[in-house]
C-alpha cells in the first residue's frame, strides 16, 4: 500500500521538479536536497526524512516537459518515489527509465493527497475513493531496459556482448 | 508505402530499406552534444565500463561536441570544476569539436553546431539538452536525450531502443507581415496544438513560407517544436540549406539533401496562413498560454532578455538595432542582450549593433544562455516581469517563481524595450 504525498496538474515542467538555479548539483545522492525546491512545505517534508519511501506522486498530463535535466528523475529516485500520472513528456520519461525512476503511466488516474493505492501490474487501486484504475504498459523496447536494472547496466551488457 | 525524412533518415541509419513509425530501431549516431552537464554524463560514461576489464574510450571522439554555454563564465566553484572536468575528459579523448569560454569561437551550442558544419542534412544528432532539436532546421533528426543516455552512446555509438516517432506535417502558406517573425509563427503552431500536442511525436515543416525563411528562421522553430512536446522539428534541406553550410558554416564538400516521399504517411496535417498571423506572446507559466500581442498589449515590463539559442542570432540583432536605432530604452526596463555565439558578437559588433544597443540603453552580454533558465545572470526579483526571446516561461524559469516571463520575438522585445510595456512593433515602427 502507498499514500499519495503530492497531486499535481498538467504541464508540471523539470523547472518545478528541479529548478534550473541547482543544475550544478549532477550527483543522484546530492540532487534529492532540491526536488520541488520552490513547493517549500513540501521540500521541507522531504529534507526532514518526514515522507516513507514508495510514497506516490499523482499528476496530470505531460508530467516532466521541458529540460532534458537528469536530475529532474534522480531527485526523485533518491527518495523512492513512485510518480503515477496522465501521461509523462518524452525526455523525462526515458530519463526515469534510464535511472529506474518508477513511472506508472495512468491516463484516467483520480486520486487526492491522503488516498491511500494499491498498485499492481495492471491497475491503480485507489483504496480511498474505492474506484480502481488501468496502467498502460510500457513499449517493449522501454521495458528492456527496466529489465536489465537500467540504461548503465543495459549498456554494459551491450558493451560485453561486442567485445 | 512512402517514408517521412525522419523514417528515411533512421533508415539509413540502421541500414534497412525501410522503416516505419512505430518500429524499434539502434541508429547510429552522427554527432553527439553535451555542454557543461557533460561532467554527469562523464560520470555515467565511467560507471558503465566499471567491472567490465575494458578502457572507458568513446566511440569515435570526432562524433562528440563539448560546448559550454549555461554558465560562461562559471558563476560559481562548482560550475569551475564541472567545466574543468569536461575539458579535461576532452582532451585526454582527444574530442576537438570542443568549445571552451573564449571570444572568438565560443557561444551557444545550438549555435555552435550549425555556424560551424558539424550539422549535416540526414544526420542523427543528439543533445543533452532539450533545444537540440534546433538542428532539424538543417534536415538532421536531432533530439534531446538525458546524461545516461548520452553515456550510453559515448560507449556504443549507436542510441538504443528508439521507437520511430509518427509525424506531424505543418504547412505554412503566405508571407509573413513587416514585424511578423518566425518566433510568431511558432509560438502561435504551439498556442494551437498545445504544449503536449506533438509528445513522442516529429513535427516536418512544409510550405512556401518555410521554403522562404533563412536558416536562422528555421532554427527558431526547430528549437521550440519541442515546447509543443515533440521529439524533434524538422525542415527537409533544400537550397537555402545548402547556401547555409557553404557560404556561412565553411562547408567545402558537397552535401546530399534528403526529403520525405510524396506518399509518405503522416499523422496529422496542419495548415498555416504566415500572413494572417500577428505578433505572439507566451503568456506565464506555460508556453503554450498563446495571445496576440494586441491582447496583452500595455503590460508594463521590467526587463528584457534578447538572446537564446531561439533568438539571439545576427538577423535577431538587426532587427533589434533597427528599433532601438537614435532611441533610449525606457527608464524602467533592464535590457540584456546575450548574442548567440562569439561569431554573432563579432558580426554584430562589426555592423555597428552593439553600439546602437549600448547608446540605446541596453547591456551587452557574452555570449552563453544568460537568464534563459536562471542560472547566471539577469535574476529577477519578486513581482518582476521579464519579456524575453528565449523559449520557456515555466514558473521560476528565470530564477524566481514569484516573477513572471513572457515570450516573444525579437521585434517585439524591441518595441517594448522603448515604451517599458509589452508593445505592438507594427504600431509606429
Amino acid at each position: 500500500m502507498s499514500k499519495v504525498v503530492l497531486k499535481l496538474g498538467d504541464d508540471v515542467s523539470t523547472d518545478i521538479i528541479y529548478p534550473g538555479r541547482f543544475m550544478a548539483t549532477v550527483l543522484p545522492s546530492e540532487t534529492p536536497q532540491y526536488a520541488f525546491a520552490d513547493l517549500l512545505d513540501f521540500n521541507a517534508r522531504l529534507k526532514q526524512k518526514e515522507i516513507q519511501p514508495l510514497s506516490v506522486i499523482v499528476a496530470g498530463g505531460n508530467f516532466g516537459c521541458g529540460s532534458s535535466r537528469e536530475q529532474a528523475a534522480s531527485c526523485l529516485k533518491g527518495p523512492e518515489f513512485i510518480v503515477i500520472a496522465r501521461d509523462f513528456a518524452r525526455i523525462f520519461l526515458q530519463n526515469s527509465i534510464n535511472l529506474g525512476l518508477n513511472t506508472i503511466i495512468c491516463p484516467d488516474i483520480e486520486a487526492e493527497a491522503g488516498d491511500e493505492l494499491e498498485i499492481s501490474a495492471n491497475q491503480v487501486v485507489n483504496l480511498t475513493q474505492e474506484k480502481s484504475f488501468a496502467i498502460t504498459p510500457l513499449p517493449r523496447a522501454r521495458q528492456a531496459i527496466i529489465d536489465a536494472g537500467g540504461l548503465i547496466a543495459y549498456t554494459r551488457e551491450r558493451l560485453m556482448a561486442n567485445k | 508505402m512512402g517514408m517521412t525524412v525522419v523514417e528515411k533518415i533512421l533508415a539509413r541509419a540502421t541500414d534497412q530499406p525501410s522503416v516505419k513509425a512505430g518500429d524499434v530501431v539502434e541508429p547510429r549516431v552522427d554527432l553527439a552534444m553535451s555542454h557543461e552537464n557533460g561532467a554527469l554524463v562523464i560520470n555515467q560514461f565511467q560507471e558503465i565500463y566499471q567491472g567490465t576489464g575494458l578502457e572507458a574510450k568513446v566511440w569515435d571522439p570526432d562524433k562528440i561536441a563539448l560546448i559550454f554555454d549555461h554558465r560562461v563564465p562559471a558563476e560559481g566553484a562548482k560550475t569551475a570544476t564541472n567545466q574543468k572536468k569536461v575539458r579535461t575528459f576532452a582532451g585526454a579523448q582527444g574530442i576537438h569539436k570542443f568549445h571552451d569560454i573564449r571570444g572568438d569561437e565560443g557561444g551557444i551550442c545550438h549555435q555552435i553546431l550549425p555556424e560551424n558544419g558539424y550539422v549535416r542534412p540526414g544526420q542523427v544528432v543528439v543533445g543533452t539538452d532539450s533545444h537540440t532539436t534546433s538542428h532539424g532546421a538543417l534536415g538532421a533528426f536531432a533530439f534531446g536525450i538525458g546524461a545516461t543516455e548520452m553515456a550510453s552512446v559515448w560507449a556504443l555509438g549507436r542510441i538504443l531502443n528508439v521507437e520511430v516517432p509518427t509525424t506531424i506535417k505543418v504547412n505554412v502558406v503566405g508571407e509573413f507581415q513587416p514585424y511578423v517573425l518566425a518566433k510568431d509563427l511558432i509560438l502561435h503552431l504551439i498556442g494551437k496544438i498545445s504544449a503536449q500536442g506533438a509528445n513522442f511525436k516529429v513535427i516536418e515543416f512544409h510550405g512556401p513560407a518555410i521554403r522562404k525563411l533563412s536558416t536562422s528562421g528555421r532554427l527558431t522553430i526547430c528549437n521550440m517544436a519541442v515546447e509543443a512536446g515533440a521529439t524533434a522539428g524538422i525542415v527537409p534541406a533544400d537550397a537555402e540549406t545548402l547556401r547555409y553550410l557553404h557560404e556561412e558554416a565553411g562547408v567545402k564538400e558537397d552535401v546530399e539533401i534528403l526529403g520525405p516521399d510524396a506518399d509518405a504517411v503522416y499523422d496529422q496535417v496542419i495548415e498555416l496562413d504566415a500572413s494572417q498571423l500577428a505578433p505572439q506572446i507566451a503568456c506565464p507559466h506555460t508556453v503554450d498560454n498563446v495571445k496576440s500581442v494586441q491582447e496583452v498589449a500595455g503590460k508594463v515590463v521590467n526587463q528584457i532578455v534578447i538572446g537564446s539559442c531561439t533568438n539571439g542570432r545576427l538577423d535577431d540583432l538587426q532587427i533589434v538595432a533597427r528599433i532601438l536605432e537614435g532611441k533610449k530604452v525606457a527608464r524602467n526596463v533592464r535590457m540584456l542582450v546575450f548574442p548567440a555565439s562569439a561569431r554573432i558578437y563579432l558580426q554584430a559588433l562589426k555592423a555597428g549593433y552593439l553600439a546602437t544597443l549600448m547608446e540605446a540603453g541596453a547591456v551587452v552580454m557574452n555570449s552563453g544562455c544568460g537568464p534563459c533558465l536562471g542560472v547566471h545572470q539577469g535574476a529577477l526579483a519578486d513581482g518582476d516581469v521579464a519579456l524575453a526571446t528565449t523559449n520557456r516561461n515555466f514558473k521560476g524559469r528565470m530564477g524566481n517563481p514569484a516573477a513572471e516571463v513572457y515570450l516573444c520575438s525579437p521585434a517585439v522585445a524591441a518595441a517594448s524595450a522603448l515604451t517599458g510595456k509589452i508593445t505592438d512593433p507594427r504600431k509606429g515602427a
